[in-house]
Formats: structure tokens, sequence, C-alpha cells
């Protein structure tokens, strides 16, 4: 068990270390990627480690507003892990945003009206689980930029919910994990939305594509910024990892630069 | 290396693999996706296939030629010819007009293979004592055949297509012009949508969506940028439980750049084109085959439905070429040879359709 395969990410995310209790609880995990690098490959790493055997006790809520729940039962299953037993279990809830619209001009002053009745459920669900749960779940949300275009453009009914969120990980010890487009934000004068939530963040993952361009032996580089990163020492800083990555169909291959045979 | 290759291969390998699907004009890809032909047979090549079914193709548009018109004609010609029902949006104020543009198949090339088929079974003939083994195979790549010929025509841009294909009831117009909101444009897609549920694995029909230029001036949604990009989102769903491909095309230039990477982030393939500036004397020395260039495609983006393995191509620019004034052809570009450096030429192994290379390398 001790000895099962590691890898960079994993080390970078201190996943190594310690299995209980679960090392990103009560953190916020920001991925970011970009048109030409898809980061979506974190994301089912990410589950597919939350909800592996070595930790029974995680559950996952996870916000859909990119692909529909087949997609990625697709691809969770090459990776060994099987959504739809894990939903029975009770593990995993799959919240279909797809086709989400914040009727916040209709309602008038109630503002936040999706995301208000989706928090409530959010949090309902986590007062539901069982009591040994209650303080390992974790919500995904795997496209940050697409809730901005639910909620119409106005970004703080989307950073209010964050921060709602945001409290649940101090409060509950959950931890929330997102997706976002980097470089939508990089033209903006003041990218007000981006800065804020990457204010709440503990651990940074960038996905870029390689400097000097595509590669088929390299899709691109990930760098990991991990603030207060405790080693096993016990002392903590700033951890910031960078390796290049290549997805596979039922794993990711991560690498130091040069280091591939 | 050559992932490419090995991914067109695997994939051809399925074709014969799994039992074609009853419709024409659609075929079996990696993930249990099914893929639509985008009416040229080279960008079916270079996107694996062609596009994916329920997928949102964008094409990004180059404000200084109207090449992105002629993906979009050959897209909804090989709809229409394989009975597709047609959904077109444009902000031209009669956009049934455009119809009478569309490219008609050419039959010389059917002809032509059809001859070719007779003579293989002539030969077979030769070699009875073989004939059981072979007639079974044979039956094999005849129906592989024939399907691939139903799956992706050659269009000649000079004939026009008979008009019996677009005058049914299978094709809507829609006219973005002056329209107040996206609100019409958008109840018109999604009540063609409910026209094609998705259940698993039975296909009865499928159709084709194409919007034209979506935030062209003339459509005055310029203040609309959220209001388009909803718009983008709910086609998207709703292309995703529906056995269907839509194309967006928009002038990129158009879009503030932060707006413009997010409609980028919508697409499943994101496609640009780009005109070749006349008589640029240096490109023109650098790429052979410059003269007959109309264009560029570029290849951004290529669809990612129920997999996480990015597709990475050998190139990702291609040229644009008409053969024979006729058919749309798209080519790696090839580096002619520069004197003094050995073997720089690059990219001339990516091979999508055969190219003669003027700079004959002497051995």
């Amino acid at each position: 068990m001790e000895n099962r395969s590691l890898n960079l990410l994993d080390e970078a995310l201190g996943l190594d270390y310690q299995t209980d209790p679960w090392p990103l609880r009560g953190k916020v995990v920001l991925i970011e990627d970009c048109v030409e690098t898809s980061g979506c490959f974190v994301l089912h790493q990410l589950l597919k480690r939350t909800l592996s055997s070595q930790s029974p006790n995680n559950t996952v809520i996870f916000l859909a507003f990119s692909h529909p729940l087949s997609h990625y039962d697709r691809i969770l299953r090459k990776l060994g892990c099987n959504l739809v037993a894990q939903r029975e279990n009770g593990r995993f809830f799959f919240f279909d945003m797809l086709k989400l619209l914040c009727p916040d001009e209709k309602e008038g002053k109630t503002g936040k009206g999706g995301f208000t009745a989706l928090y409530w459920k959010i949090q309902n669900t986590i007062c539901a689980l069982p009591e040994n749960n209650k303080n390992h779940a974790t919500i995904m949300i795997d496209d940050m930029s697409l809730m901005e275009v639910a909620a119409h453009g106005s970004s703080d009914h989307v950073l209010n919910f964050m921060h709602y969120c945001h409290t649940l990980t101090s409060e509950l010890g959950c931890s929330l994990i997102t997706l976002n487009h980097e470089d939508i934000y990089t033209s903006m004068e003041r990218p007000t939305f981006m800065l804020q939530t990457k204010y709440l963040v503990d651990v940074l993952i960038k996905a870029e594509p390689l400097a000097t361009g595509l590669a088929a032996d390299v899709h691109g580089q990930l760098t990991v910024l991990n603030r207060d990163f405790c080693n096993v020492k016990g002392s903590s800083k700033n951890k910031i990892s960078n390796f290049h990555f290549k997805v596979k169909e039922n794993s990711v291959e991560y690498f130091y630069p040069g280091t591939r045979t | 290396m050559a992932a490419t290759k090995t991914r067109i291969s695997s994939f051809s390998r399925n074709i014969s693999a799994v039992s074609a699907p009853q419709l024409p004009g659609i075929k079996c890809g990696p993930n249990g996706t099914f893929f639509v032909s985008s009416g040229i047979p080279d960008l079916d090549k270079i996107l694996g296939g062609g596009f994916p079914l329920g997928s949102l193709v964008m094409i990004m548009e180059d404000a200084e030629a109207p090449h992105h018109m002629l993906l979009l004609r050959n897209f909804m010609s090989q709809g229409l010819v394989q009975n597709q029902p047609l959904l077109y949006a444009s902000p031209a104020k009669d956009p049934r007009g455009f119809l009478g543009t569309l490219p008609c198949p050419s039959s010389s090339k059917d002809d032509k293979s059809r001859n070719h088929d007779t003579e293989q079974e002539k030969g077979l003939r030769i070699a009875w004592q073989y004939k059981k083994y072979f007639s079974e195979n044979q039956k094999n790549i005849d129906d592989h055949k024939d399907s691939n010929q139903e799956f992706c025509n050659d269009f000649d841009l000079r004939k026009p297509l008979e008009k019996h294909f677009y005058s049914g009831q299978r094709v809507d117009c829609v006219s973005i012009k002056d329209s107040p909101n996206l609100a019409t444009l958008h109840d018109r897609c999604a009540t063609f949508l409910a026209q094609f549920p998705r259940n698993d694995g039975s296909f009865s029909c499928m159709g084709r969506i194409a919007i034209q230029s979506l935030c062209a001036p003339q459509c005055e949604l310029s203040k609309m940028d959220w209001d388009m990009l909803s718009f983008i989102r709910s086609l998207k769903s709703m292309l995703r439980s529906a056995n269907a491909v839509a194309i967006i095309t928009f002038p990129s230039s158009l879009l503030s750049p932060s707006f413009c990477k997010r409609w980028q982030h919508m697409a499943d393939v994101l496609l640009s084109v780009k005109a070749i500036p006349d008589e640029d004397k240096e490109l023109g020395k650098l790429l052979t085959g410059y003269q007959d260039m109309v264009g560029f495609l570029n290849v951004h983006k290529i669809a990612r439905i129920n997999t996480q393995v990015p597709m990475i191509l050998e190139a990702t620019t291609f040229s644009i070429k008409l053969h024979k004034r006729r058919f749309l052809v798209l080519e790696c570009l090839n580096q002619a040879p520069i004197d003094g450096s050995s073997g720089t030429s690059y990219g001339t192994s990516g091979g999508c359709s055969g190219s003669s290379r003027s700079g004959a390398l002497d051995f």
C-alpha cells in the first residue's frame, strides 16, 4: 500500500506522505490552463485519487459545467475508477450544471438566484453525509469561466459563491478543487475575478504548452505552487515544482525536463 | 513520435471491427464517439476521422478573405447530399440565397473507383481456388469503400448543388440580421435539435447546424457579449445530448481578446483560416507551391470527447489549395530546401495528400 506508484504531481501536492488525514483537506486548489493545453486531466487525476480506496471517507461533489457525466464516466473508468458505482455508494455526487442559468435579472433583488440554490444543495448534501465522511468532502468545479457565463457576466455572484464554498473548507474541512482558464484574464486590465480567486487558493496548478512548440512526446508542463507545504520535518514553506507531462488514456506520465529516454 | 499516424491506423481498424452504423455519413470513432464528415476529405483525415457527433466546431474568420465560407459550404453540402436536415443562420438578409452557391459532389471519382473495383474482381477470378477465402474479405473491403464514399464526397466548387437537395423541408434558414437578441435563433436551434435525441447506439437521423459570422457587426449584437456566450454554451449543452454537429464561424478580430479566448474555450474543434498576402515574395521563396495556395488553415484544437488524451498533429498549419480549380485540398506546408543547409526541410513527412516537392534533393 505504501509503495504504490507515486508520481511527481502527487509529490508536489504532498499526497505521498500520508493518507490520513487527507493532505488536501481544508485546502483550495486551483487548476489553470489555456486553449492550447487543457488542464482537465489534473482534475481527473485528483478525482481518482480522492475516490481511491486508500481514503474510504472521502466524498466528492462534482459540479459539471462543461461536460456531461458520460464523458467523465468513460475517462475515469479507463483510469480505474467507476463513477457510477461510487455514486451508488454515496461517495460521488454529480450535479449536472450544463444548462444552469442564473435567473438573476428576472428575480430582481434576490441576486444570486441559481447559485444560492446551488450552494444550499451542496451544503445539504454535505450535511446529509454520514458522520465519518462529513469532514472529508471535496467540491470540484470543472469550469469556473462557464460559471461566469451562467451568471451572465456578473462575476461577483460567482465570487460570492466561491466565498461561501470557502467557508465550508474552513468550517467543515472540505476541500475545493476548481478549474479555470488563465488566458481569458491575461488581456484584462484588472482581472478582479482571477485575483480574488487566486487569493483564496492554497495550491495552484498551472498547465501550459511547451515554449518550444508542439511535441508528440511531451504534452505540456505543469507548475505546482503549494503554499504552506508541510514536509516530513514539519517545517512549512512555499514549494514550487515544475515538470513535464504526457497524458495517456489510463495514466499521466510526469517527468522532469530532459529526463525522458 | 508518429502519434497521428498510429492513431489513424488504429482508427481505421475500428471501422472494420465495429459494424458500421446504419446511417450513411456516420462512422465509428474511438471512445464511443461517432464521426461526421466535414465535407473535405483532407480535413477529415487531419482531424482523425471528421467532426465528432455532438461537438461544436468553431472557425475563426479572417477579416480579409472569405475562406471560412469554403469550409462552411462543403460542410453544408455534405449534409444535404446525405439527406441530413440542416439549419443555416447567417447575417444576410436572405440566407436561402446562399444555398444556391453550395458545391455539388463530383461524379468522376466514383466512376473511376467503380472501374477499379471491377478490375480487382477480374484479378480475383484468376485465382479461383482462393476465391472462397477472398470473398469475405472482398465484401468487407467493398463495404468499407462504399461507406467511405458515402461518408465524404469530393465537392466540385464550380458546379452548383442540384436544387432538389435543398428545396425540400429539410433546410431551415434563419437570418440573424436585425434580430434584437439571440432568443429566436436559440429557439430555432432548440426545436431543430429536438428532432435528433440521442439514444445510445441507434441512429434514426442526424442534423447539421451552420451559423455564419455570429458576431458580425450587422447582427448588432456587439454589446451583448455575455448573451452570445450563453447562447453558445446552451447550444453546446444541447448538442451533447443530440445527434448533430454545429459549426459557428466568427470574426475573432471583432471580439475583445478576453472574450475571444472565452469563445475559443467553448469550441470542441477550433480552426482558423487566413488569407495569403498577394505577391509576398519572401514567403513565395520559402514555400513550395506558393502560387496554388489560396489560404492557410490552422488547427488549434481537436475534439476531446470521452477522452483526456490530446491529439497531437505533426503540423497545425495547412495550405488551402484548389485542385484543378475545382476541389478543395489541404496540404502540409512544404518548405523549399534552403541552399547550403542539408536536411532542414521540415514538415514534409506529414502526408495528408500527395504533394510534389519542386526543390528536389539530389543524393
